[in-house]
């Protein structure tokens, strides 16, 4: 009985989560003005870090938290505070056939994918990395210790690609005052 | 009776469902930015489907692209966003169908 009340509890988080990430994302892609985009957007992230701590990856539910709703949507409001959208803001979103036909195309995209979903099982070798042992080492400590070892190449290698992001984006968003004289 | 617990295939329509919004929100809004935003909750929704399948085989490797799909997703969003301020200099708009030079 006890069991029946913390799986009832676990669906009920469930489907609170993964409405209000439905309903949010409907919400980034349906409102006119960017900025309110961008805070619905926030919505979105928050929820989804939810849903990785019912996954039981603290670690990156915390990541996703800083990065992606702390740092990269704070970015992107800088940016949509930095241009001037009044103009865009004033016209109406247009209905065309072409939009049509790619939303189609995208639901059908869809009932593909929940097609894959619902009639294979996950097949694949099961790991050692279990809830249990996860929770008693920690997420962050499981999570570094493979990064750390196997996936040590490819992390040097995220760390180069940052370098040149911000290298690009410093390049791009200089002034080219001295070409122009 | 017991109730079973949330089956992965529940998190992976959800995640289905979050890509499918991405897209459409991709193919039809017509603002640099907002389609930059669609792209980013395409990418948060496969990240969804990674964590559910990492964690169900119990893999920590799931776990690892999607900390790697966060470093691509920062360094995209600066190295995107000053193309968008580079663009909004220099032909005062950021509308998508107004940018055509480089269409074939």
């Amino acid at each position: 009985m006890a069991e029946n009340i913390v799986t009832l509890f676990q669906w009920l988080v469930f489907l609170g989560i993964s409405l209000t990430c439905i309903f949010a994302s409907i919400m980034v892609i349906s409102n006119k003005n960017p900025v309110h985009c961008a805070l619905w957007m926030v919505l979105t992230f928050l929820a989804t870090a939810g849903l990785y701590v019912m996954l039981h990856s603290t670690f990156i539910a915390i990541v996703q938290v800083t990065v992606y709703a702390g740092a990269i949507m704070m970015l992107i409001l800088f940016v949509i505070m930095l241009l001037n959208l009044d103009v865009e803001l004033r016209g109406k979103l247009k209905f065309v056939y072409s939009k049509a036909i790619g939303g189609f195309l995208a639901v059908l995209l869809m009932l593909g994918i929940f097609y894959a979903v619902i009639t294979r099982a996950l097949k694949g070798g099961s790991g050692s990395f279990t809830p249990e042992e996860v929770s008693a080492i920690g997420s962050a400590k499981a999570v570094g210790e493979v990064l750390f070892t196997d996936y040590l190449l490819p992390f040097e290698v995220a760390s180069l690609l940052l370098v040149t992001g911000i290298v690009g984006a410093v390049i791009l968003s200089k002034r080219r005052e001295s070409r122009e004289e | 009776m017991t109730i079973p617990t949330v089956p992965p295939s529940c998190y992976l329509v959800l995640g289905a469902i979050l890509f499918t919004i991405g897209v459409i929100g991709a193919l039809t809004r017509r603002n640099a930015i907002v389609v930059f935003m669609s792209i980013e909750l395409m990418l948060n929704s496969v990240n969804v489907s990674f964590i559910t399948i990492s964690r169900f085989l119990n893999s920590p490797h799931g776990n690892m692209f999607v900390f790697f799909i966060f470093a691509v997703a920062a360094a995209e969003a600066a190295v995107g966003l000053a193309i968008f301020v580079q663009l909004y200099r220099s032909r005062e708009t950021i509308n998508v169908d107004e940018i055509n030079l480089m269409k074939w």
